[in-house]
């Protein structure tokens, strides 16, 4: 039985969209989008060699499928994933595999992993493709089937296996799906392009999706600031002759297009701590992850390449292109004209949330929404730390309504259970408490550092509870073998009491070992 | 005077079967303090605290017979929480036992192991998997690293390792020292 808060949350759930709500927090920020919208999406040249990373979602890495000196057509499967069902890595291109090797990939730690290295052989020829036939009426299971082989992971930046997260999603039951195209963070505009060229296949990604998580309705929320886009969606969307997708256009305001920000917009609804959008109904999704989706289902080509914004004052020609995974970001950065010469930083993500690279030879990843190149003066000079004055500014622009100033005292501290208490785990590292700190204190640094420790302590007690579980039940097994031992000893010693045949031989031999020793002496 | 002290005995014994009965029905099941201290153990089952392996030794602490230093895996924070726990003063860990060292696991050299199955025998977690004359080997998610494997084996086919990472498991570092006065870091949140 429901209680009345909790229907009446449903009901608010079930009206997304219908009101927009605010979010607590958040910062109005200056776009730079326009810059890299001037020209349409260009398809990138092939590099030389594109390095694919086998580590592209959260998680373990991937175990390559194929071996050296082999050859692979377009979209042929080369690295397998064992756990959470997601389909693996696909060649971007045909052509040689000629190593594997471990290579910068594109990682905050600027470190090593392993990748496919393929040496393409300009013909870019595609594995014979399998689409789903007719899509409209197959079954949910076979839909997942196909993203799943597809290796879709959300295109937002979590990487996230989709055919994951929608199967678990429609296990809770979905009734609303929600395609997010507001791309709140400055400089990127990779899915403003999108829904700008490409609405059509978006609409189509999202009956797809739809179909595949069971919703009654689709909403695709975009900014209000995005122009053309509302046009060219609803465009798509009376082409289509689909009901129940609606667009709803969202206030700018930075970070609503994290995924728990903008269900809050949609809804006027908090995620609950440590849940997930599932549990109001709701299924959150990349518009450009509906792409890949309406490829893989009706095209059967799995994701083998992304729109990334290559931007930034640190860029001659800025603009998106579309890159093949595993190109350099060296090449995308050729194709835009190069470098201006006060070119200073180059980071991966936009300005809030991405992080600088060490090196221009690492390769895109799925994930990869934004090369930014930054020029010398654009760039927050660091300021030396001060102590924490106790302004609350960090607490007043906190989206996920949490207390920085506190959570950071705690991290310092060492005062792991207080800062777990005090919601560090919904921390979203916008990086809004980080832009307004007048201290300059580096808050998100301590908190992905506390939310790491947070992890591995997790873990540590998860592999001490296997170890205690295991002793136990190594000291019992032990202990049943000594019993066991005994009893088998037991048995033999009646078994020979009770054989009277060889107790008279026993009796004998004693018998006869005695005469012997009497006649000897 | 007969009434009073005949209608309190009633009241009192009614209330004292209220009481008795709401003890039972209420009644919390407590985590009884070894198994408190056990959970705060990092169950290495090493036994470099001189006691042949974690519930034991909680078992020790709880009666009294150990103090609670002894527990070089646990380190420091160990000690601290145990202190916590029974209230008692922390202390530094005792030398004696060993120091604070990071994880490790086991690993065979698989072209020495002559398959001899006395590591098997010592391993506390059952984490070695072998059979007689036949190549043994470590699993290393099970291996707690308490080193028992290295003194048994009559080749020196066993080396501690630093326990690898997962490739996608990575931990952000501690950020750079700040300005922040140092008392200010550690007072009391």
């Amino acid at each position: 039985m429901m209680s009345w808060r909790q229907r009446s949350k449903a009901e608010r759930a079930r009206q997304a969209g219908e009101r927009l709500h605010r979010f607590h927090g958040g910062l109005r920020l200056q776009h730079y989008k326009k810059i890299s919208c001037e020209v349409p999406v260009q398809r990138a040249a092939l590099p030389p060699r594109l390095f694919v990373p086998l580590l592209q979602h959260t998680g373990r890495a991937a175990e390559a499928t194929v071996s050296e000196g082999q050859h692979v057509l377009k979209g042929e499967q080369i690295g397998c994933f064992k756990q959470l069902g997601s389909g693996g890595v696909h060649a971007p291109t045909s052509g040689t595999v000629s190593a594997i090797v471990r290579h910068p990939i594109s990682h905050p730690a600027g470190e090593d992993g392993r990748c496919i290295v393929i040496r393409p052989d300009g013909l870019d020829q595609w594995l014979e493709p399998e689409p789903v036939k007719d899509w409209q009426s197959a079954d949910p299971e076979t839909l997942l089937q196909c993203i799943r082989h597809s290796g879709i992971v959300g295109l937002g930046g979590a990487m996230f296996p989709t055919a994951y997260k929608v199967q678990a999603a429609s296990e809770r039951g979905i009734h609303t799906l929600v395609l997010n195209g507001s791309e709140c963070e400055p400089y990127i505009s990779c899915d403003e392009m999108l829904m700008r060229e490409q609405p059509d296949s978006i609409v189509l990604g999202a009956r797809i999706l739809q179909k595949a998580v069971g919703a009654e309705r689709t909403l695709i929320a975009i900014e209000d600031q995005m122009g053309a886009v509302h046009q060219a969606l609803q465009g798509a969307v009376d082409r289509s002759g689909a009901a129940h997708i609606s667009i709803v256009k969202v206030t700018t305001i930075y970070p609503e297009g994290g995924e728990k920000q903008l269900i809050q917009v949609l809804t006027g609804l908090e995620v609950p701590s440590g849940g997930r959008p599932a549990d109001l109904g709701l299924l959150c999704q990349n518009v450009a992850t509906a792409t890949a989706v309406a490829r893989a289902v009706t095209e059967g080509k799995p994701l083998v390449e992304r729109i990334v914004t290559v931007t930034g004052s640190g860029v001659r020609s800025p603009r998106n292109l579309l890159a093949a995974i595993g190109t350099p970001v060296s090449n995308l950065v050729d194709q835009c004209g190069g470098y201006q010469p006060g070119a200073a930083r180059l980071v991966l993500g936009g300005p809030m949330m991405g992080y600088p690279l060490a090196s221009d030879s690492n390769p895109v990843t799925k994930a990869a929404n934004c090369i930014l190149v930054l020029n010398e003066d654009e760039i927050r000079q660091p300021q030396a730390e001060m102590p924490c004055i106790r302004c609350g500014e960090c607490a007043r622009v906190c989206p996920a309504l949490l207390l920085p100033q506190q959570l950071d005292r705690f991290i310092r501290a060492q005062k792991w259970e207080e800062a777990r208490s005090g919601g560090l785990k919904d921390c979203i590292e916008c990086g809004c408490c980080d832009f307004v700190c007048p201290s300059h204190i580096p808050l998100v640094e301590w908190f992905r550092f506390g939310k790491s420790t947070l992890q591995e302590l997790a873990s540590g007690k998860q592999r001490a509870n296997v170890a205690r579980e295991r002793f136990e039940a190594r000291a019992e097994r032990l202990e049943k073998n000594k019993l066991l031992r005994k009893q088998r000893i037991a048995e033999k010693k009646k078994a020979l009491r009770a054989d009277t045949g060889k107790q008279e031989k026993i009796a004998e031999a004693i018998e006869r070992v005695r005469k012997r020793r009497e006649n000897s002496e | 005077m007969l009434t009073a002290i005949f209608s309190i005995a009633i009241l009192g014994s009614l209330f004292g079967l209220g009481l008795g009965w709401a003890a039972r029905k209420f009644h919390v099941e407590s985590d009884p303090v070894v198994q408190q201290i056990d959970a705060i153990l990092p169950q290495t089952q090493c036994g470099q605290c001189n006691f042949p392996g974690c519930r034991p030794y909680a078992e020790a602490i709880a009666a009294g017979d150990a103090p609670i230093n002894q527990c070089p895996p646990g380190g420091e924070a160990g000690v601290k929480a145990l202190a916590d726990l029974l209230g008692l003063d922390p202390m530094p860990l005792n030398p004696e036992n060993g120091a604070e060292e990071a994880a490790t696991v086991a690993l065979i050299d698989e072209q020495t192991c002559i398959g001899c199955t006395l590591c098997i025998q010592a391993c506390p977690v059952d984490a070695i998997l072998g059979a007689p004359k036949l190549m043994h080997t470590v699993i290393a998610d099970e291996c707690t690293g308490c080193d028992l494997c290295l003194p048994p084996c009559p080749v020196d086919c066993i080396e501690m390792i630093v326990r690898p990472r997962q490739d996608g498991k990575w931990a952000w570092p501690k950020p750079a020292a700040s300005a922040v006065p140092v008392d200010m870091q550690t007072g009391a949140a």
